[in-house]
């Protein structure tokens, strides 16, 4: 296979949309392979692999419907390659049954939704923040799901190269939630030298593999089995019925058990790894904003500017969303009076963040879901209101 | 030779009901393969939802069963993400012409090099006989108690006009003809799709009075007659027939998707990028 | 220094959008100053109401969109309407000459500039489309001790089409000569 680009010889500044930052950061992170359809507010995220895989060598796929673009990378994944796809929230709708697939058959692939408002076609060049609970429960069945949101078109760039790292990890899909306004900005960022980046690949069977020993969906000590890129020799089962080590399903109770409880513990296990956020939280404040992707860069603004003026406040940032940050919500409420969630929704984090708290700390929303940003003034107005 | 190596022993004996046409399909298969110079490792077999979907479970490669519909559109991701491989897909008449027709006529206008095999047994066979597109206007199903309204696809010629290189259509009642079929489908470059007529003396059958399997096959003998020799038939006559052997074979491996794609990554990389 | 917010608004079609990411590209060039540039979009592609905004600071920019702009450039008496009305205290409006300006609230009466800019590109640059151009000449007086002029020319020559580099250069120039009084320096926080 041809790959003639080294990537990202020297750091330099550079300003693209954090759509474009999406395409780079998976390109560093070493994706090969991209299959979707193209849907505002991410379809700038098609057209830059459609330009840039071809020169790696790499894979561009547009297919005839958002379901085929998740089955592909899917089949990719299971190909042996690092494979995305991108999407906004009717699309995400239409990729949830192989989205679950690729959870049930442990294939690491990264999903895309830059969301625009809700519900059906909605308001589709709006930001929204309206898939949050889509992204956790989407599908039928339990089952777990990482979720990442970027705020800043850097992070959007740091964060799919994490995406991708997580989803090679633990052998699981990671969706990145961007919005239409992430997706969109214009930012100047610096895009990273190739030493700077740490880059995670799937764990492989040995090369010395027996083929009559291998366990596709071997019970390992970190609950994560090696996985075989097809046409490695080893010819393995792979289904969406729940089934035993071997890959085949036998249609018992006992092995859905294990089965559930191993793909809930790989990620519960390893949830330090997982579960992202960044804080600013003194001593003495009494309110903390909570926030994630777009409605936290006006958190961070009003919390900044109320500071000036002395007010008591500080601001917690989630870049993890899913699994949600129990624990660390749970120390924020034992911390401060009150918690504000900005959210470009009717309020859906919020009743994770209420739960965690469990009555330790008064837990507000502030709700823009007709597709405007969260104006500093009004997160402001509250912070100055309960304090 | 041995057959045995290109099946999960263990796995067997297979779900399919007594009677089922779809274990000759997949012996005819297993004897193509075997013919076939493709290495067993190098071979991807994919699979949809239905009684077809339990194909890949007993084949001996790298075998994928995959969501109701969707088996084409996850070949396409394999076969994209590695040429080298030979990739496969079984599906059914439900899984591949209703919620799965999208991607069935998508891969043959592309002319991705899959070989796919559509088990056409008329029926849902696996939720108890509703009706498909397959099933014949007229006749009974579980979801058209007062007789099918719905008319049902020419498949062949459905996949010939997305553009789809290798046609052709094989019945079970001659096994040995599909065996030559499939093998052909193996070997050609580009998409390739073989329509094989499959019995379900279950769901299929006993609804609307067909009989067992041998009658069954009997009567598929009847309504199917050689593609040369339909050639020959007049207008009217070719209505009451469905022709059975390589109904279209364009010889154009240039024309094959990934083979197109390659090129793509050529030029980029010769010319300087965009 | 410090924040600084800058709207344009017209009609789609007029380079709004090309304006703010050529500001936004100059802005690139200069070491530490961060930017945040971002447009509204409607559903055709050409006409109907364009909006283009960047924000620059030396400081992390947080909130990525204009909350009140220093200055806000309209082009269309569409968009003088909408926008006409949102400014800081200290900020510049410039405004198409053909815009009726007679509403403008009381308190941006001295912050206010008319410019016959779709004029001029028309019967100077023989190209109406040229506009965008002129009025970045004009932005680029008003911020150019934080953003050098050659910087933002470096920009509109690595964003434009090769061949229309000199065209759009003499429109830049067109725009940065116009003499606006020093009223908008001192309004331009700059």
């Amino acid at each position: 296979m041809m790959k003639t680009k080294i990537f990202r010889p020297e750091k330099r500044a550079v300003l693209i949309q954090g759509d474009q930052a999406v395409v780079e950061g998976a390109l560093a992170a070493g994706v090969e392979f991209f299959a979707g359809y193209p849907i505002t507010p991410a379809s700038e995220i098609a057209e830059g692999f459609a330009r840039e895989l071809p020169k790696i060598g790499g894979k561009f796929l547009q297919m005839e419907d958002e379901i085929a673009g998740m089955a592909a990378v899917v089949g990719a994944s299971l190909a042996g390659k690092k494979a995305i796809t991108a999407t906004s929230g009717p699309g995400f709708a239409l990729k949830q049954e192989n989205l679950g697939f690729a959870t049930m058959v442990e294939a690491p692939v990264v999903v895309v939704n830059v969301q625009r408002v809700g519900p059906s076609t909605g308001l589709p060049t709006s930001p929204s923040q309206g898939d949050v609970m889509q992204a956790r429960w989407g599908r039928n069945g339990d089952q777990e799901i990482i979720a990442l949101a970027p705020a800043s078109v850097t992070e959007s760039y740091e964060l799919t190269i994490k995406a991708v790292n997580l989803s090679e990890k633990f052998r699981q899909p990671v969706v990145l939630m961007l919005d239409e306004v992430i997706g969109h900005l214009r930012e100047k960022i610096y895009l990273s030298t190739s030493d700077e980046i740490e880059i995670i690949d799937r764990k492989r069977p040995a090369a010395d593999q027996d083929p009559d020993q291998y366990l596709p969906y071997q019970l390992t000590d970190d609950l994560i089995p090696p996985m075989a890129d097809y046409g490695s020799g080893l010819k393995y089962h792979t289904s969406g019925l729940f089934h035993d080590q071997s890959g085949f399903p036998d249609g018992k109770n006992e092995t859905a058990k294990l089965m559930q409880d191993r793909l809930h513990n790989k990620l519960h296990n390893n949830l330090d790894q997982i579960i992202l956020y960044q804080k600013d939280i003194r001593k003495d404040d009494r309110v903390a904003v909570l926030s994630y992707g777009s409605a936290a860069r006006t958190a961070i603004s009003a919390v900044n500017t109320g500071r000036k003026d002395n007010l008591k406040a500080g601001w917690f940032k989630l870049q993890t969303i899913w699994p949600f940050a129990e624990k660390e919500v749970a120390e924020l409420a034992a911390q401060v009076e009150t918690i504000i969630v900005p959210e470009l929704n009717q309020g859906q984090l919020i009743r994770e963040v209420k739960r965690a708290a469990a009555g330790q700390a008064k837990v507000l929303g502030i709700n823009s879901y007709a597709g405007e940003l969260i104006k500093p003034e009004e997160i402001r107005a509250l912070l100055e209101e309960v304090l | 030779m041995d057959f045995e190596k290109y099946l999960r022993m263990d796995k067997l004996p297979h779900i399919w009901c007594p009677g089922c046409g779809h274990g000759t399909i997949l012996n005819s298969f297993i004897r193509a393969f075997a013919e076939s110079d493709f290495d067993q490792d190098k071979t991807v077999v994919i699979s949809g939802i239905g009684c077809s979907g339990r194909a890949t479970g007993y084949l001996n490669f790298d075998t994928l069963h995959t969501t109701h519909g969707r088996a084409i559109a996850f070949a396409t991701g394999v076969k994209m993400a590695n040429p080298e491989l030979n990739v496969i897909v079984m599906t059914g008449d439900g899984d591949g012409s209703a919620i799965g027709g999208n991607h069935l006529i998508h891969a043959a206008r592309r002319n991705i090099d899959l070989t796919v095999i559509l088990f056409n047994n008329q029926i849902y066979g696996m939720t108890g006989g509703q009706f498909s597109p397959m099933t014949p206007t007229g006749d009974l199903a579980s979801t058209a108690p007062y007789g099918n309204i719905d008319q049902n696809f020419n498949l062949a010629e459905l996949v010939a006009g997305a553009g789809g290189t290798f046609i052709a259509r094989g019945a079970t009642f001659d096994p040995r003809q599909l065996k030559k079929l499939y093998l052909a489908a193996l070997k050609h470059k580009g998409f390739s799709f073989v329509e094989s007529l499959s019995q379900c003396p279950v769901s299929y059958g006993r609804q609307n009075k067909a009989g067992d399997a041998v009658e069954m096959l009997k009567k598929q003998e009847e309504d199917t007659i050689n593609f040369k020799k339909w050639q020959q038939l007049s207008t009217e006559e070719k209505k009451l027939k469905y022709p059975l052997g390589i109904l279209k074979e364009l010889d154009n491996p240039e024309s094959e998707y990934t083979v197109r794609y390659q090129k793509i990554i050529e030029q980029v990389n010769n010319e300087g990028a965009l | 220094m410090g924040r600084y917010e800058i709207r344009l608004s017209g009609a789609g079609g007029q380079g709004m959008i090309l304006a703010g990411i050529i500001l936004a590209e100059a802005g690139v060039m200069v070491d530490n100053l961060n930017i945040s540039q971002s447009q509204s979009y409607g559903p055709e592609s050409r006409g109907g109401a364009s909006r283009a905004e960047v924000v620059f600071d030396e400081d992390q920019i947080d909130f990525p969109k204009v909350i009140k702009p220093d200055l806000l450039v309209c082009l269309t008496q569409e968009s003088f309407d909408q926008y006409g009305a949102d400014l800081k205290s200290y900020g510049v409006i410039i405004a198409d000459s053909g815009i009726d300006i007679s509403e403008v609230k009381p308190e941006f009466k001295d912050n206010i500039y008319q410019l016959n800019i779709l004029d001029l590109a028309a019967k100077e640059i023989g190209n109406e489309i040229s506009a965008n151009m002129i009025v970045l000449g004009i932005i680029a007086r008003i911020i150019q001790t934080r953003i050098p002029v050659e910087f933002i020319k470096k920009a509109i020559i690595e964003k434009v089409p090769p061949k229309t580099v000199d065209l759009n250069i003499e429109a830049f120039e067109l725009g940065f000569d116009l003499k606006l009084d020093k009223r908008s320096y001192i309004y331009g926080r700059i």
